[in-house]
């Protein structure tokens, strides 16, 4: 459930009436999370509120997008509600994995958030394994998208423009029979899921996921936020003569430190 | 051990109340005649002043069952002007950190606490990206999604075992607010810690 930072009387904090949603799926190489962080660190983006929930593992930590020593000893948790009301941005962080046989549960809980608070439409982060590409999925770009028929009807024309690839469908009964087909992402945790839930709710929401595998995944992360930049524009994207190497305006978090390790024992060498 | 050593005695404290657990980590033979200081979390009551309660957890609480623990205990306690401290510890070698683990001065504390809890603490704070799970961390996040001040003391140590020098890493707490009226005499304590400590070490013994 939804638990506001400041119970006082402040609504701007839980009125996200017409607002996107934004947030991750917990899938391959966690591109979806580390997405949204860039995203949250690079827009400066306001905390407004806990997703309390019994679906996810505990952890907490101090400020993961701490920029200097007065902001670094708040406290975070494990889903938490970030906010942009001038981009009518909302930003739902997750940052541990779900409990077993709670991914249901949490798909309903959050569906109904997302009624109750009137978000207009929600927006997937996600990843799927590279290795279950067939071969013309290997070629080409790597990412994909997916859109429910509600959303589809309102921005179905923008992804052709932009050329966008649909994630492709696969045969229920591959080698028997071809022609029937079904959605499936595997190593995508909660996407296929809540995609499907949301497509029967009326919800609008639109999956962007890359192909990937498990191992430094920050590059797929840049991949990832670009795709959602050429719709949404969130930040200008600066293209240069040579490439359209956007990662240098996305701003890492300082929370990304020593992602493989500490530093090295001298008695080592 | 820290809070058997140096808080808790059976003449100021009474049990109060237990947290039994399915759980297959937890150690219990008999399951059918478990009287309630078998149990592997208890909670004793101070009793010159019950509004002083402490939960001596002693066995790993699995993450499905973390949160119907917390909202069993939290759902028997009044939540106005209640303040929480929990005492962890956790393998140094998980602690991330730009130098290498071997040359931290280990055991050391690191604390974390909720935006309400306005009190001092005893040690420096846990630095980013480090993070804490388990049982520790539902009961911080609980408290700070429901405003209540509350504060984790974590002891980073490198021995497996129980041993003194890492119950003695937790002594600054002794002087804060919150524990200072609750120490016992310290020449009981030392008597204690020792007790503790050759209960421990016979048992780890593969040799009669």
């Amino acid at each position: 459930m939804f638990v506001p930072c400041d119970r006082g009387g402040g609504a701007a904090g839980s009125d996200f009436k017409g607002f996107t949603l934004l947030m991750p799926a917990v899938s391959v190489g966690n591109v979806g999370q580390l997405a949204t962080d860039l995203v949250i660190s690079t827009l400066d983006m306001t905390k407004v509120g806990y997703f309390y929930t019994d679906c996810l593992v505990p952890m907490v930590g101090n400020n993961p997008y701490a920029t200097a020593e007065e902001n670094s000893t708040e406290l975070s948790i494990n889903a938490e509600v970030y906010s942009l009301p001038s981009k009518k941005l909302v930003v739902l962080q997750i940052r541990s994995p779900f409990i077993k046989n709670k991914y249901r549960p949490f798909c309903q809980t959050l569906l109904s958030w997302v009624k109750s608070s009137k978000c207009a439409r929600v927006v997937l982060l996600s990843s799927s394994h590279a290795y279950q590409r067939d071969d013309e999925q290997l070629l080409g770009t790597p990412l994909r998208y997916l859109l429910t028929p509600d959303l589809e009807k309102a921005v179905g024309g923008l992804m052709q423009e932009l050329n966008w690839k649909e994630m492709e469908k696969v045969a229920t009964y591959p080698g028997i029979n071809d022609t029937e087909k079904v959605l499936h992402i595997p190593g995508g945790g909660i996407t296929k899921l809540l995609f499907t839930e949301s497509c029967s709710e009326g919800i609008q929401m639109a999956v962007l996921l890359k192909f990937c595998s498990e191992g430094d995944n920050i590059p797929d992360a840049f991949a990832l936020v670009n795709y959602l930049n050429e719709w949404l524009q969130l930040i200008k994207s600066e293209v240069s003569a040579s490439s359209t190497d956007a990662s240098s305006q996305w701003k890492v978090p300082s929370s990304w430190r020593l992602l493989f390790g500490n530093g090295l024992p001298p008695a080592l060498f | 051990a820290f809070l058997s050593s140096f808080i808790l005695d059976s003449v100021c404290w009474e049990v109060v109340g237990v947290v039994k657990l399915w759980n297959e980590w937890c150690r219990t033979s008999n399951t059918t005649n478990v009287l309630p200081t078998d149990s592997f979390c208890l909670f004793y009551r101070l009793i010159s002043d019950p509004t002083v309660l402490l939960c001596q957890c002693s066995c790993y609480v699995a993450e499905d069952q973390q949160f119907q623990w917390l909202e069993k205990v939290f759902g028997c306690m009044q939540k106005e002007g209640l303040q929480v401290t929990i005492l962890s510890t956790c393998p140094v070698a998980d602690y991330k950190t730009q130098e290498s683990t071997l040359t931290l001065p280990s055991p050391f504390l690191r604390a974390l606490k909720t935006k309400e809890f306005k009190g001092q603490v005893c040690c420096p704070l846990l630095e980013q990206p480090n993070i804490v799970r388990d049982l520790p961390a539902a009961v911080l996040s609980y408290c700070q999604v429901w405003q209540i001040p509350a504060v984790l003391y974590q002891c980073y140590t490198d021995v497996i075992k129980l041993d003194t020098v890492t119950i003695e890493a937790f002594k600054p707490l002794l002087s804060s607010k919150t524990l200072k009226s609750l120490v016992k005499d310290v020449s009981e304590s030392t008597k204690i810690l020792k007790k503790l400590l050759t209960t421990n070490e016979t048992h780890s013994n593969i040799y009669i």
